[in-house]
């Protein structure tokens, strides 16, 4: 469904990704683990044209990609970004509104709004309310309802569980699980490694803007480098 | 107090007015801070006036009629800040400021080695055109079309683009062009106010269109209000008139000027209308906001009550 191939990025002289490769097939999780500053964010955000690379190749469903933000989610990638971003004077309601924003179906997006609020009741319950007055849970919630009301197939997720207490981690963790229920594809970065590698299908891992290993999840998680690395030297009983 | 006197504070008043309800879309609506629109008025006021001049006072004069001169002088304004956008809109927050700021004195510095407008020493024998009535016709034209685009899809764009740009974008916003539409049209509305400011002084320096104007510009928007367009009538109505009230304090009325603003802004940190309208659901609006607001607080406060019995 999404092909990288040999991708470059540079902040000013610093390159941040080295030549990275790699594949997302329909319905699966694929996560990208690796360190602070390894270029996970960056990767994300170059896939939803927020950065330009400076060279490599990325496609979705066959085609190039597009290098400009809106034309990336009209060709169906949604972006839940790092820190939630939600429009913090707007209503819940109008956040997941503005998700549908370049969509003309208006009778099947009021069926999304409806599914949305079946995912997450809690949005359902605060409707009204003003989204910067939620919670951090709630807002990371949001930021994932106004995604899925764009109708990408593809879900790029950005450090989901970031900042938010034990408790939620495990409630994100099963929301994306269910978002792959709907039927959707999602790209995964996370620094919990441990819970990006138990719920995803396949997973790379990234080391300064270099991809340095990349398997089946089961694969990666038993892998001793890996688990020095970032899983802690625990065992996995 | 005359009639003539008043009606030219008016006629400042709504030509600044102009002006500034084309930066309080591009400011107050789409978030990006602009101190170079002095530079777009400048534009508006020397081409209009080349329209309207006479050939007989100046060769280059084209002596046209002066509505010539304010469509010229808008659309140019307009088409100039079209490229300087392609430039600099890419330009995150604060740089972006600065490229305006650099922009407007670009303007100015060229102006003054333009000799054909009489460079730096000015430019006399604009026709004098500018009335009342057709400066208030604008202003209620300029007030409709603001009011009708921000309540928009593209208005609600650009609120979006200003509250959480990155957002805007992951929704599917093209950011670039909504911030290019606000930039034209603020350009668009600071051309035709310089063309009646050059039809209203009848002479034109350089110097009326320096880095001050486009402050002044930039501080009655926020005075008003972030986004409140009549938050901005407001400021545009107060802010020139105040300096003239002041007149009573002689070489100290831009001291009171200066006190007066930062006590208004001290007492009302949002401006005077922060996001709030003066008309008839604007106001049904603020009223709900207003018992929401002070239904949460009673609620509060029998929590903590509550709290206190508990304890």
């Amino acid at each position: 469904m999404l092909e990288i191939k040999d991708l470059h990025v540079s902040y000013g002289g610093i390159r941040a990704l080295k030549g990275v490769s790699l594949q997302v097939k329909e319905g699966e999780i694929v996560t990208i683990i690796g360190a602070n500053g390894a270029g996970k964010s960056t990767l994300l955000n170059t896939i939803s044209g927020f950065l330009k690379p400076v060279r490599g190749e990325l496609r979705y469903k066959g085609k190039a990609l597009a290098r400009r933000p809106d034309l990336v989610v009209k060709s169906g990638i949604c972006h839940v970004p790092e820190g939630r971003l939600v429009f913090a004077n707007l209503t819940v309601r109008d956040n997941l509104n503005l998700g549908a924003y370049l969509r003309r179906d208006s009778a099947r997006c009021r069926e999304d709004l409806e599914k949305v609020f079946a995912l997450f009741p809690r949005l359902k319950e605060r409707e009204g309310q003003i989204a910067g007055t939620l919670s951090g849970g709630e807002q990371q919630m949001l930021a994932m309802g106004r995604a899925l009301m764009t109708d990408g197939d593809l879900v790029l997720m950005d450090e989901p569980s970031l900042g938010l207490a034990p408790l939620l981690v495990r409630t994100v963790f099963d929301i994306i699980g269910k978002i792959r229920g709907m039927g959707k594809t999602i790209l995964l970065v996370e620094q919990n490694a441990f819970k990006a590698l138990a719920i995803a299908d396949r997973a790379y891992v990234l080391e300064q803007g270099k991809i340095v290993k990349e398997g089946p999840s089961a694969q990666i998680v038993v892998d001793p480098a890996v688990r020095a690395a970032y899983l802690g030297s625990k065992s996995l009983a | 107090m005359d009639w003539f006197y008043i009606q030219g504070i008016l006629m400042l008043a709504g030509i600044n007015l102009i002006a500034v309800l084309g930066l309080s879309l591009l400011t107050g609506f789409t978030g990006l801070f602009s101190f170079g629109h002095a530079g777009f008025m400048a534009i508006g006021a020397y081409i209009g006036a080349l329209m309207t001049v006479s050939p007989t006072t100046t060769p280059a004069g084209l002596g046209l009629p002066f509505f010539v001169g304010v469509i010229a002088g808008g659309l140019g304004a307009g088409i100039v800040s079209y490229f300087i956008g392609r430039i600099t809109l890419n330009l995150k927050g604060d740089y972006f400021c600065i490229a305006t700021l650099g922009f407007g004195e670009a303007i100015r510095l060229i102006l003054n080695n333009v000799q054909i407008f009489g460079g730096s020493r000015g430019w006399p024998g604009v026709p004098y055109k500018s009335t009342l009535p057709a400066i208030i016709l604008v202003d209620v034209v300029a007030v409709l079309f603001l009011a009708n685009l921000v309540r928009s899809r593209h208005g609600r764009n650009m609120v979006a683009v200003r509250e959480e740009e990155l957002a805007a974008q992951i929704t599917g916003i093209n950011v670039f062009k909504y911030k290019m539409i606000a930039l034209v049209i603020s350009a668009v509305y600071a051309g035709v106010a310089g063309v009646f400011f050059a039809h209203y002084m009848t002479f034109l320096q350089p110097k009326m269109f320096s880095l001050t104007k486009s402050t002044e510009l930039t501080i009655i928007v926020i005075f008003g209000g972030l986004g409140s367009i009549s938050g901005s009538v407001l400021g545009a109505l107060i802010l020139t008139a105040l300096p003239e009230v002041l007149r009573a304090f002689e070489i100290w009325r831009l001291v009171f000027y200066g006190a007066a603003v930062i006590l208004i802004m001290i007492s009302r940190p949002k401006g005077l209308m922060g996001g709030m309208e003066l008309s008839p659901g604007g106001i049904r609006k603020a009223r709900a906001e207003r018992k929401a607001r002070l239904e949460a607080q009673r609620e509060m406060k029998q929590a903590q009550e509550g709290e206190i019995r508990n304890a």
